[in-house]
């Protein structure tokens, strides 16, 4: 990489804080909602919390190399905790806070945190509740002083304390830590992040300094981002992306991260800030678009012909106009006449008013999903990438945005190929090592330094734009050796409004089946307005109605993939829609929501029977776990149905 | 247990309880011929949770009812505070700190969720009409502080997503809530809860639960209830006082009352043969 003699200096996360707060140091870093109203932090408040921070760890003793455990939402107390671990040579390992107890023991013990600091009582409860297995842990920080009074404080502080201790300790200590703020190297690990683990048991991501803050200066580059951005912080602090939009390129370009005041205020906070830089995963926008859509079938008959009017020439001539492609001066008339009375109201409600730059990834996302938003004029793009590329491997430049690709290697990033079709990248992002864990390190990053990724692609005759078909170790073969592309499907048919989820069968057998989740907003919505009663979730997915619906969406899709010849193989035969939503507290799903297609094989092995034995009808009981750890059965008679599929000639003839 | 320091005393959890802060001497109310409490006296001290029990129709809400002044016994005194009690209004009883839940919710629907909390902060706001009609002056300020007051409480009941929600759209368990940071807002040292968990779910049960153990360790407010759930009031209760057709059959600790046989009986009843 080249360095100028500033960026020379700039080799940790720390030492940008101090330039931040020398350059900007009276503009906002971080806002919290709190009390009703944003409060907000500059960069110099910004950096003397955290400096007191780190003062009060090392009056505790945080030692260089120990590893402090993050537990709670997103809240500026709590990322200003991960840069004074790293001020004090420690590493910080942010957990995800919904884990159940037995999942943050797992981490905990791996990564041997001696500190955890954690966001209220609940999460206290739960490290509770596993430390008498881990005896690392000496010390337990929270931030929401409520309920704690009468907990034993004598392995424990509120954070505030600890920061007023360090505050009154700085004359002690302050020589120390400017030492240990001095010896931060490139290569000193930043943060450890555990991989969500589609199969086994998360492994412990390290990521250096040099790692995040080169693809921070890329990307940040890349998109052209300044220190009047804005985003809105809350995804969990646990996932890499968070760490990179909030911390990463926070801290190099010198943005404002906010935070808001709770998970389900999330949309109302989203509208009051208004951010200009905007990630979320494809189920967010699907989430708002199905809103929007259910929101206009109750609006009055004006205002719904003129959306429907409106959305019509928006999606025919807005995305052309965001990619600065030639429409006629009449198209752009009627653009902006759209903009006046539909478009710009709607992003205002949404949110998106001001968006420079939106990114979704995680996820294939719906191209009428797509579409929709960029037709309204929102900078909608794709990026590809994972932990172990501190996120960035392929995104879309700015005018050559489609929603079948994931966009050109990013800035410094190589990817080719494999034989088998899997995408291998090296990168200034590339991930130092698993934790604890060379084997694993070794299997998956070469002497060279390239990483596979796990999914199968190829690049795009003409644009270079990587394609991504599905996961390397899912694309199987059927048993007469057609190609069996589940994701594919899945993806297809979750483009449906009504379809949350779906689990596609078929490697190694005779025909392709499929396990179906339907959406409860979408199609609760749709039973009021048909006059179907319901009184559960169970309910509804069993009614007769539905399943002619999803039917019709099956189906619809079946004829959609006969149209390639190579993969007509996975055209769903015979179908269910499952009694219950799959669940990552039912290990069902990851929890950044992907499906974990081993364990629901084996959970619902009995269902899977049904589907290939030619049964209508089954009956099952499902194990449950309840969000406070307790189990609980359901059960249930699922009907099974066959979907019409488009058959290729020899079958038409035999039948 | 009558004869319990007059300091006060130290609960199994390591709570420190006051001296008394209300105490009910000889208390009887009639209405007509129907008498609904004969002779009750018991006393609540501050920084406790005091539960009131019985079964349907002993009498519980009218003894809430007296507590809160709403009600004017025929025979007995009432003391609070050091203070004998006499016949009150209900914003004198508001003045005095004490703030109520009601087993029917009485919330205005058309309003908004912290507009409905504002409410609650009305007796200690002193800015006169015309200022607050024309949010000029002291009523501006003063408008500022309650919000941030009534803010506190949002966040401490956790029902920031629902703050300007209209009431009247809310599910019940929540307007429930609502009600308690309601009475929350007066900043009571005698806070009335009548059914608080009354139609919840185990979910809302054990949230209410927890808010109202907290509120109690947060603020020190001093908590007076009434419930059905036997289970929720022996968890929750410093002291209980149980009631069987208007008087007082049992008072005490709950593992004192529920050793005691006439509580037994009143719940689940005696074989007369």
């Amino acid at each position: 990489m080249e360095q100028t003699a500033t960026d020379a200096a700039l080799q940790s996360i720390p030492a940008l804080l101090a330039r931040n707060a020398a350059k900007w140091g009276a503009l906002p870093a971080y806002r919290e909602k709190e009390f009703g109203i944003w409060q907000s932090w500059t960069w110099s408040e910004t950096a003397d919390e955290v400096r007191a921070i780190a003062l009060g760890f090392l009056t505790l003793g945080l030692n260089r190399g120990d590893h402090v455990a993050i537990i709670g939402r997103n809240r500026p107390a709590l990322y200003w905790t991960m840069i004074a671990a790293q001020m004090c040579g420690a590493v910080p390992v942010p957990l995800y806070q919904d884990a159940v107890a037995e999942e943050m023991a797992y981490v905990l013990d791996h990564c041997g945190a001696r500190f955890v600091v954690v966001g209220d009582q609940e999460q206290v409860d739960k490290v509770l509740e596993v430390q008498d297995r881990l005896p690392n842990i000496q010390h337990i920080a929270y931030l929401d002083k409520r309920g704690m009074r009468k907990y034993d404080h004598s392995q424990m502080n509120a954070l505030a304390d600890i920061s007023a201790e360090g505050r009154a300790a700085h004359q002690r200590v302050g020589a120390e830590l400017d030492k240990r703020i001095a010896e931060l190297t490139f290569d000193h690990p930043c943060v450890m992040l555990y991989t969500s683990g589609t199969t086994g048991k998360p492994k412990g991501v390290v990521l250096s300094n040099r790692n995040i803050i080169v693809t921070s200066k890329n990307s940040a580059e890349f998109d052209r981002l300044r220190h009047s951005d804005e985003v809105l912080a809350y995804l969990p602090m646990a996932w890499v992306g968070d760490f990179i939009f909030s911390i990463g390129q926070a801290m190099w370009t010198g943005f404002t991260v906010n935070c808001p005041e709770n998970a389900s205020t999330m949309m109302t906070d989203l509208r009051e800030i208004g951010p200009t830089y905007f990630f979320a995963p494809p189920r967010v926008f699907e989430g708002q678009l199905t809103n929007v859509m259910i929101r206009m079938e109750d609006a009055g008959k004006l205002k719904k012909r003129m959306f429907d009017h409106y959305m019509r020439i928006a999606r025919r001539v807005g995305p052309a106009i965001l990619d600065g492609k030639p429409v006629s001066a009449l198209d752009r008339l009627r653009y902006r006449l759209g903009d006046l009375f539909v478009y710009g109201p709607l992003k205002n409600t949404l949110g998106y008013s001001r968006i420079r730059v939106g990114y979704t990834a995680g996820e294939a996302i719906g191209p009428e999903i797509f579409d929709f938003y960029r037709a309204l004029g929102i900078n909608l793009k794709q990026l590809y990438g994972q932990t172990e590329a501190s996120v960035f491997i392929t995104q879309q430049p700015d005018g050559q945005v489609r929603s079948d690709t994931v966009g050109v290697p990013s800035p410094g990033v190589e990817v080719r190929i494999g034989d088998n079709g899997e995408v291998f990248y090296r990168s200034p992002g590339t991930f130092v090592e698993y934790y604890k864990n060379p084997d694993s390190t070794a299997s998956t990053k070469d002497a060279e330094g390239w990483v596979a990724t796990g999914d199968a692609g190829f690049f795009e005759e003409g644009t270079g734009h990587l394609r991504i078909i599905d996961r390397a170790k899912d694309v199987g073969k059927m048993a007469d050796g057609r190609l069996f592309a589940p994701k594919y499907v899945e993806n297809k048919l979750k483009f449906y409004p009504n379809i949350l989820e779906v689990v596609v069968f078929g490697a190694g057998r005779d025909m392709c089946t499929a396990f179906i989740n339907i959406d409860l907003t979408a199609v609760g919505n749709w039973a009021e307005r048909n006059n179907i009663a319901y009184s559960s979730y169970q309910e509804l997915a069993a009614h007769a109605k539905v399943y002619e619906m999803i039917q019709d969406h099956v189906e619809e899709v079946n004829r959609s993939i006969a149209v390639d010849p190579m993969l007509s193989g996975c055209q769903i035969h015979r179908f269910l829609i499952l009694h219950k939503e799959l669940d990552a507290d039912d290990g069902e799903l990851t929890r950044t929501r992907k499906v974990r297609r081993n364990i629901i094989a084996e959970k619902y092995v009995d269902l899977i029977d049904a589907l290939y034995t030619g049964k209508d009808q089954i009956y099952t009981e499902t194990e449950v776990t309840y969000e406070d750890g307790r189990k609980g059965s359901i059960k249930a008679t699922l009907t099974i149905r066959d979907a019409a599929v488009v058959a290729d000639e020899q079958r038409m003839a035999a039948e | 247990m009558n004869q319990m320091n007059p300091e006060g005393y130290v609960t199994a959890d390591g709570r420190k309880i006051g001296p008394v802060l209300m105490e009910m001497k000889n208390i009887s109310l009639r209405f007509g011929g129907v008498k609904a409490i004969t002779d009750i006296s018991f006393d609540i001290r501050e920084g406790e949770i005091r539960a009131i029990i019985g079964p349907n129709g002993a009498g519980k809400s009218s003894m809430l009812n007296v507590i809160s002044g709403f009600y004017v016994p025929q025979d007995g005194e009432v003391w609070f505070r050091g203070y004998k009690r006499g016949p009150m209004k209900p914003y004198q009883v508001a003045r005095l700190g004490i703030a109520r839940t009601f087993q029917n919710i009485a919330l205005f629907d058309g309003m908004s969720v912290l507009d409905n909390i504002m409410t609650g902060r009305l007796t200690l706001m002193k800015s006169g009409l015309f200022s607050q009609a024309m949010w000029w002056g002291k009523a501006e300020k003063e408008e500022t502080e309650h919000r941030e007051k009534v803010e506190k409480i949002i966040d401490f009941l956790e029902i920031q997503p629902i703050r300007k929600t209209p009431v009247g759209r809310l599910p019940y368990g929540l307007k429930k809530r609502v009600e308690l940071a309601r009475a929350l807002a007066a900043e009571p040292k005698l806070l009335l809860l009548d059914e608080p968990m009354a139609g919840m779910n185990v979910e809302e049960k054990e949230d209410m639960c927890r808010f109202i153990l907290d509120v109690n360790d947060e603020f020190g407010t001093t908590i007076a209830l009434i419930e059905h759930d036997m289970g929720v009031v022996m968890d929750l209760s410093d002291r209980v006082v149980v009631m069987d057709y208007g008087k007082k059959i049992g008072d005490g600790t709950p593992d004192e009352v529920r050793s005691n046989p006439d509580v037994i009986n009143a719940y689940l009843g005696v074989s007369h043969d």
